[in-house]
């Protein structure tokens, strides 16, 4: 039988039904699509999907126990290398990653490899408590982690698994970072973040919540405190704002703030949750990345009439991934392109309720290789929103940064670590994640988490043999 | 889980809480904050540390119940749990020895001048207190003020108590009768903050207050907290919460404060409606 070309369809909710509710847009698999999608995987000897994945999952080998309907032994195998399968199967950006690698997609659509780590993380979730893998001794070292983000969660488990004892410091009263307080609990329900968050307590690690590291006790205080490492993986949570007139009316979010109240304080069960949000009937989100889609499409889900995408450049430089912004496509987000507000205006009470924009064109490439915008001069003109949410990127919380002396950062203010180990310019002192990149994704975040990991071990036997020689 | 180890009621509506949170008394100091969320449905909430015992590992706060949180807040019992704090939050107050200072608090804000008066008397300023309320029965921390005081002053608005009139009288008539005053400190409801400071600001004097916008998370990643100082944007729960006064934008701070008003009216209906043990009226 020929291989098909096309991805077997995942089921979703239709988008009419779901911009009235909060529930996972995606379905998942059901067993016999899973095996169907797993019997296109040609198996190649080469597995070229493998080098797309930043933490080295043995991408044939668990496709092979899916067809063979061995979903446990395919989990374990994505679990080897990923302690947060559920969560990579949903929101990594498969297309640039092993899916773009692989063979498949010369002729057509690569296998569905997200979907399918996805089906059996999801299996093994609702069969309860999973199977925890066999723990060394342990080593009697100490590795205090910062942030609960994917890229923190990974060391920490990884540390764990090799015996060390780990101590997760989290500013926030959960777990999990941006996973909770940022992406939606209709792409990613927080009950499955919080299953895999349990998963990394049950291997031995203790999670502090509450604990904002700078302020309630500093990197140095660990280090003289019994930690013998420390993992900082603190994200880029920091919202930029545009530094336009207006920016501070009433009804102006960051993308963060916004976010953050709908999914981390839940309030779009306000007010039996007593967070409260406020949307209008036009919404104009400004970006057009992955931060900037979420937000558009929980304004339609909070009650917007219209919510819109403002970019400044065109659909083609839109970092968002494709597959989100089809999503918002979907569901009726209508998209501005190559414009951008100079001045936000309020009415008496100081509520904002209209932009003036600029028209854009686009000029030579720039440093990131995208046409630049350039503003058309005299193109202004007026734009009505009655809720403005800006998500034109965030950098680094400078907490941490500035109350740890000879941490050593980069000129966009990130800290500065070795790429293959995480390691900065204070020994004992490793970092990862986006407080390395800038924002970046799930898995890059969890690939750095992985390699400091390995470091943090390397760096505490070494010091263990310098200590007992 | 965070036990309530004291509880004690200050006067009508106003309430004092000591909370066992030992790595936060371990760091916190005058003009800092912390966050609280009493339950899991419940709202991020920032009070000021009005007091901390570093070795029984406590921080005393004290507040006003002015809507569905802090009346819950208020109705929770000694032994009882709050579900997450989180601090010591905010640039600690700058304490300096700078001379003869005077320190002023409106209504509840008199609990977070306490600690601040009490420093700047260590620091071996000279510290004239101005506090201030409704009425006599409002008043708080009175004898705790005088003790950390070289002088103290007292208004209250009906004159049931101390000077009838406004706290920002009580100052302009001291910094009329002191030839000098190097700072001043006021912390209250923002009109009477934004009083201070055009009191103030025809003597010169450096003047700080306390910001108290609406947060969520306190560590500066969402600028819920923004307020705009000297023109520029500021995250008070970071770069505050203490500003220079006269560089204050007053008119966005107050309606920044009342961007949930209806929100809040319908949190407080709803959950009083359901007849649970919420007592609100
Ligand atoms: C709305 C949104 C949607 C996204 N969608 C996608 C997507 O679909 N796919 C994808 O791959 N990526 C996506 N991303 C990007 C991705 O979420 C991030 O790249 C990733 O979470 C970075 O992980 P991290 O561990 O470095 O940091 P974070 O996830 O940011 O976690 C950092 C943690 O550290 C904590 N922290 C910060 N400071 C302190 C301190 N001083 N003390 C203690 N704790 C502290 C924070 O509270 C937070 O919990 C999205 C991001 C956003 C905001
Ligand atoms: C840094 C800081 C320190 C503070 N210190 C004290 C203190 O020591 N004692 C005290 O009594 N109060 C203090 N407050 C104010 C206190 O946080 C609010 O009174 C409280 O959040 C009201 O919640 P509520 O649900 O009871 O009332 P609501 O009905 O929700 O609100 C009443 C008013 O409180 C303000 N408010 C509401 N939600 C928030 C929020 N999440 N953050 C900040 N303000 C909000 C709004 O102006 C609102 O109009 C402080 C605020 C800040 C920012
Ligand atoms: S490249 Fe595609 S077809 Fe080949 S092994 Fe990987 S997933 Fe299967
Ligand atoms: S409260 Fe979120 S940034 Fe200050």
């Amino acid at each position: 039988m020929p291989v098909s070309l096309k991805k077997t369809p995942m089921p979703c909710q239709p988008p009419e039904e779901r911009i009235r509710n909060f529930q996972e847009v995606a379905l998942g698999y059901t067993e016999e699509q899973a095996r169907m999608e797993a019997e296109r995987c040609l198996q190649c000897k080469k597995a070229p999907c493998r080098q797309g994945c930043p933490v080295e999952i043995d991408i044939p080998a668990f496709i092979n126990f899916i067809k063979q309907g061995d979903f446990e032994s395919a989990i374990k195998k994505i679990k080897e290398k990923n302690n947060l399968p559920a969560i990579c199967g949903r929101v990594c950006p498969q297309e640039n990653q092993c899916e773009k690698y692989c063979t498949l997609s010369k002729k057509g659509e690569p296998v569905a490899i997200g979907r399918l780590e996805r089906f059996v993380a999801d299996y093994e979730l609702a069969r309860g408590e999973s199977e925890l893998p066999t723990l060394p001794p342990p080593t009697g070292f100490k590795v205090a982690v910062v942030g609960s983000g994917p890229a923190g969660l990974t060391a920490a488990a990884d540390l764990a698994r090799m015996g060390h004892k780990v101590t997760v410091f989290e500013a926030l009263h959960v777990p999990g970072g941006v996973l909770m307080y940022g992406i939606p609990e209709f792409r990613l329900p927080k009950r499955i973040v919080q299953a895999e968050v349990d998963y990394i307590r049950r291997l031995g690690v203790e999670i502090r919540t509450n604990s904002v590291v700078g302020k309630m006790v500093t990197v140095d205080e660990l280090l003289e405190n019994g930690y013998d490492a420390v993992f900082i993986g603190t994200g880029a949570g920091l919202p930029y704002f545009m530094g336009i007139p207006g920016e501070n009316l009433l009804g102006v979010y960051s993308a963060n703030e916004f976010l953050t109240r709908t999914n981390l304080m839940k309030a779009y069960l306000f007010p039996q949750y007593l967070t409260p949000i406020k949307v209008g009937e036009r919404v104009a989100v400004i970006g057009a990345g992955n931060v900037a889609m979420d937000a558009a499409r929980t304004a339609l889900r909070l009650g917007a009439k219209k919510s819109m995408i403002v970019y400044r450049r065109s659909a083609e430089e839109m970092p968002a991934r494709k597959e989100e912004v089809e999503n918002a496509r979907e569901e009726g987000v209508e998209f501005h392109f190559l414009t951008s507000p100079v001045e936000f205006h309020g009415d008496e009470a100081g509520w904002v309720k209209r932009m003036t924009c600029i028209r854009y064109e686009l000029g030579e490439p720039d440093a990131s290789g995208r046409r630049r915008p350039v503003p058309v001069p005299g193109s202004e003109y007026h734009m009505e929103a009655d809720t403005v949410v800006i998500a034109i990127g965030q950098g680094p919380n400078p907490l941490v940064l500035r109350t740890t002396p000879g941490l050593e950062l980069t000129k966009k203010g990130t800290i500065a670590a070795d790429e293959e180990t995480g390691a900065t310019s204070r020994p004992g002192v490793f970092a990862g994640g986006d407080i390395v990149t800038g924002a970046a994704t799930v898995i890059l975040a969890m690939g750095a988490g992985k390699k400091a990991a390995r470091a943090i071990d390397a760096y505490l036997r070494e010091k263990g043999r310098r200590s007992h020689g | 889980m965070y036990r309530i180890v004291k509880k004690k009621e200050l006067a009508k509506n106003i309430k004092l809480i000591e909370v066992e949170a030992p790595m936060v008394a371990a760091k916190a100091a005058a003009g800092q904050f912390v966050i609280l969320r009493i339950d899991e449905p419940g709202e991020r909430i920032p009070l000021t540390i009005a007091d901390f015992n570093r070795e029984q590992g406590t921080i005393t706060m004290i507040f006003q119940e002015v809507g569905y949180t802090t009346r819950k807040l208020g109705e929770l019992k000694e032994g009882d749990f709050l579900a997450d704090f989180v601090g010591p939050l905010g640039q600690p107050s700058e304490i300096e020895k700078y001379g003869r200072v005077v320190c002023v608090g409106g209504g509840v804000g008199v609990a977070p001048v306490y600690p601040i008066a009490r420093a700047l008397k260590e620091a071996g300023n000279e510290v004239i207190s101005i506090i201030g309320a409704r009425n006599r029965e409002l008043l708080i921390l009175e004898e705790e003020m005088r003790a950390v005081s070289d002088e103290l002053l007292v208004a209250t608005d009906d004159g049931s108590y101390g000077r009838k009139g406004f706290v920002t009288e009580l100052l302009d008539e001291v910094l009329r009768r002191n030839g000098r005053v190097d700072r001043v400190w006021a912390i209250g409801p923002v009109v009477m903050m934004r009083a201070v400071a055009e009191v103030t600001r025809p003597f010169g004097i450096p003047t700080i207050v306390s910001m108290n916008p609406i947060m969520v998370d306190g560590t500066g990643m969402c600028g819920a907290c923004r307020v705009s100082v000297g023109g520029e944007t500021k995250f008070a729960c970071v770069d505050g919460p203490e500003f220079d006064a006269h560089l204050v934008d007053w008119d966005l701070a107050l309606r920044r404060l009342n961007m949930y008003r209806e929100e809040e009216a319908q949190a407080l209906a709803y959950h009083s409606g359901e007849g649970g043990n919420c007592r609100c009226q």
